[in-house]
């Protein structure tokens, strides 16, 4: 049902934007938002649309943490571990995370509520160590922290 | 025109130069990495930088134009501490194991180290551990070695317009590597290895057959037979410290028979073969008013590129086997008859200059003798290095000619290897076939040279036929496109997929050089000029396999083992 919903996503962007290269990254976001991941096909049909090698549709689907290509559970959390982050024990939270979920960095829950990754840096340098939960910022985590947020979201 | 100085020295040069090329004229060689002449300068690896009077920075002199009046220093302090640290830098993460790399003897990034003086990385860093890309039959990745420079994608875009490998991930984690990881072997690579020709580093290389070959000649149950493609004898040399430009026919056969090859041939003697079953095809096109233009089909990288960009253009494609996969079937077949020979106890190994032809021997269809009708396929690179291993001094050889039976070849046949060579050895061919007299102007200069598309008429009684010739799959796009449209003037195209024809292959010495490829090309033209045939008609051994084996081209014997079919292999 999502596969419909991308592409008119995907159609909607182009016929404002035009079909250029440039679109290319308003499209992904779309994609990304309304399927929760960038499927194969949505590739395939952005290379025919945008004409963009698929290998550099995957380059800018790598550049940015916040596009994947791996289905994702509902949560999806982000954590930063670029320098300051790390400098702030970010890796401490790794631990406290996989823990609580019983899933490693770049793995999804079975029952596909939780997915975890670790991103460069989000921009909350300031605030670190820090995370995000899909569109909701978490900063200065501590273990406790971590641990209720978890906790409420596992419900 | 601008006006500069150069370490003091005046150069005038026209506007937009980089300041790289203009160094150049005053014979400065300004060190560099990821630039390459013939490839757009990307700046990623600043191995170039200049000071320039009153910028506080160094600036990157492949990219920068020269400006009026500009004070530019190539060899200060500053620049040379610069530089070292660069490559130190790259060294930090590269997985440097020199003894035992491929490119030890032509490594760039080897070069630089030592000619800048590096004696001594002062940094300490992860060396990367990534998973070799080994999908593909013909081609290796090692992403542990790539120092990121960008050549190879730019070569795979740009020139070649098949566009399947690029950078992805960020910071840390970039490296080159194909849609979704797929690896080469599961997208639409040609196998063409012009990303070999450009690595400045061993990162890329060919799928080697050295081991089985030895194993092969090593086992005296087998016998071994080998071709060797007509762009060989224009290289070989360059690898064995002869001067480019020199023509190593002769050397080549007797080095190949004391590594032990039980019979030595020709691959021209097939391309010869191939001449005589295209022309027909030619021939009867136009006669019968079928499908027009037809377009060579030797060159397996172009193959490849056809089979997933323009299947739809399948029914122009020449149905002849390349000159090696026609070399194979009847090694198995008329030769083993010939010698008495049971086929399963041959060994058939190719020479090749080309990466793509080791994935065209494996293609499942590619079994007609009943057996693999090439079982390995060593590049020009490869065979050098066995000859070097066996200790011998090949420049100092003498020469011999390959055997008979099926290796006697014409000056038709070993034109194949430069861009146009096909071309003109078909028409040649076809023009006797049409009119029963032969081609007086028998050179067909129009298609020849480093133009990367060529067009010609030629009259052939009272028809004149169009031809084109492109190489390099950017060039051929241009034509196929007119094809596909409904367009295209043409009765006749060539097509290779390496920029210089197969001379400048993927399996050939290291070089991205045009000139150099051109002239690889000349060799064979002029060898042509000196042979006592000139034509694939006249050669008496292709005679002989058509009385004694064949019976007539595109008859039933040659459909079955000389021609082929394509497969469309769609997108990825
Ligand atoms: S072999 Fe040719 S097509 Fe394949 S990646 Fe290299 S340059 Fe591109
Ligand atoms: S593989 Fe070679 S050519 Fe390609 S980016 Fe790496 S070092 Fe450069
Ligand atoms: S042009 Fe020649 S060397 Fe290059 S891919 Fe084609 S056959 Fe091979
Ligand atoms: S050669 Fe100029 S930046 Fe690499």
């Amino acid at each position: 049902m999502s596969t419909a919903l991308w592409k008119t996503k995907v159609d909607e962007v182009t016929k404002q934007r035009g079909k250029a290269r440039e679109t290319l990254l308003p499209c992904l976001e779309a994609i990304q938002e309304v399927s929760g991941y960038i499927p194969q096909e949505a590739v395939s049909y952005l290379r025919e649309n945008l004409d963009v090698p698929s290998v550099d549709i995957y380059g800018v689907i790598t550049f940015y943490g916040m596009l994947t290509t791996k289905e994702q559970g509902k949560y999806v959390i982000r954590l930063c571990n670029s320098l300051p982050c790390y400098l702030n024990n970010s890796e401490n939270m790794l631990e406290v995370i996989e823990r609580e979920l019983g899933i490693k960095a770049g793995e999804t829950s079975p029952d596909k509520n939780f997915t975890l990754e670790v991103v460069p840096c989000l921009g909350l340098c300031d605030k670190a160590p820090a995370m995000m939960i899909n569109d909701k910022i978490y900063e200065n985590l501590t273990e406790e922290s971590a641990k209720k947020i978890i906790a409420e979201l596992k419900g | 025109m601008f006006t500069l100085t150069i370490n003091g020295e005046k150069v005038t040069v026209p506007e937009g130069t980089s300041i790289m090329n203009a160094a150049k004229q005053l014979r400065i060689d300004i060190p560099h990495l990821c630039y390459l002449e013939g490839l757009e300068p990307e700046y990623h690896c600043r191995i170039c930088g200049v000071e320039i009077e009153g910028e506080p920075r160094l600036a990157p002199s492949c990219v920068r134009a020269v400006s009026e009046g500009m004070k530019v220093h190539t060899n200060t302090a500053r620049v040379r501490r610069a530089r070292k640290m660069i490559v130190e830098l790259l060294l930090v993460n590269h997985s440097a194991d020199c003894p035992t790399c491929e490119r030890n003897q032509t490594c760039e990034l080897l070069k630089l180290a030592f000619e800048l003086g590096v004696k001594k990385v002062r940094f300490e860093g992860e060396k990367p551990s990534y998973e070799l890309d080994e999908t593909s039959p013909a081609i290796i990745r090692d992403p542990n070695k790539c120092i990121l420079c960008g050549r190879c994608v730019r070569v795979c875009h740009d020139v070649q317009t098949v566009s399947v490998i690029g950078f992805i991930n960020r910071g840390l984690d970039i490296k080159v590597s194909t849609f979704m990881e797929k690896g080469l072997g599961n997208v639409e690579c040609t196998n063409c290895g012009q990303c070999i020709q450009v690595c400045p580093v061993g990162a890329i290389k060919e799928k080697s057959a050295v081991d089985e070959v030895w194993a092969a000649l090593a086992n005296p149950k087998k016998h071994v037979v080998v071709q060797e493609a007509p762009a060989i004898r224009a290289a070989l040399g360059e690898e064995l410290g002869l001067p480019p430009g020199t023509l190593v026919a002769g050397k080549m056969h007797t080095a190949l028979r004391r590594l032990g090859f039980d019979a030595v041939f020709d691959t021209n003697f097939s391309a010869d073969l191939t001449i005589m079953e295209e022309a027909n095809e030619l021939v009867k096109r136009i006669t019968e008013g079928s499908v027009l233009p037809q377009i060579t089909s030797c060159c397996p990288g172009w193959i490849k590129f056809m089979e997933h960009f323009y299947p739809d253009l399948i029914p122009n494609v020449s149905t002849c086997k390349s000159p090696q996969q026609m070399f194979g079937s009847l090694a198995k077949t008329y030769y083993a008859q010939k010698a008495g020979i049971y086929p399963a106890k041959i060994v058939s190994v190719s020479v090749m200059p080309c990466t793509a032809k080791k994935f065209e021997a494996q293609r499942p269809e590619m079994t007609d003798s009943g057996f693999r009708d090439v079982d390995y396929v060593l590049t020009t690179r490869e065979l050098a290095r066995m000859i070097k291993e066996a200790g011998i001094d090949f420049a100092g050889l003498p020469d011999e000619s390959a055997s008979q039976l099926m290796g006697l070849y014409s000056g038709a046949g070993t034109i194949f290897g430069a861009t146009g060579g096909v071309m003109e050895a078909a028409l040649r061919t076809a023009y006797k076939l049409v009119t029963g007299k032969e081609l007086e102007r028998i050179d067909i200069e129009p298609v020849r040279g480093l133009d990367g598309i060529k067009t010609a008429t030629v009259n052939v009684d009272s028809l004149e036929v169009k031809v084109a010739v492109a190489h390099g799959l950017g060039n051929a796009r241009k034509i196929l496109d007119e094809v596909r449209a409904g367009k295209s003037p043409y009765h006749f195209i060539e097509i290779m997929a390496c920029p210089g024809g197969c001379v400048g292959g993927g399996g050939q010495p290291i070089s991205f050089d045009l000139a150099l490829r051109g002239i690889r090309g000349q060799v064979l033209y002029n060898e042509d000029r000196v042979l006592p045939y000139r034509r694939s008609h006249d050669n008496p051994s292709i005679k002989k396999v058509y009385q004694d084996y064949l019976k007539e081209p595109l008859g039933e014997k040659s459909h079955h083992l000389l021609h082929t079919k394509y497969t469309n292999r769609g997108r990825v």
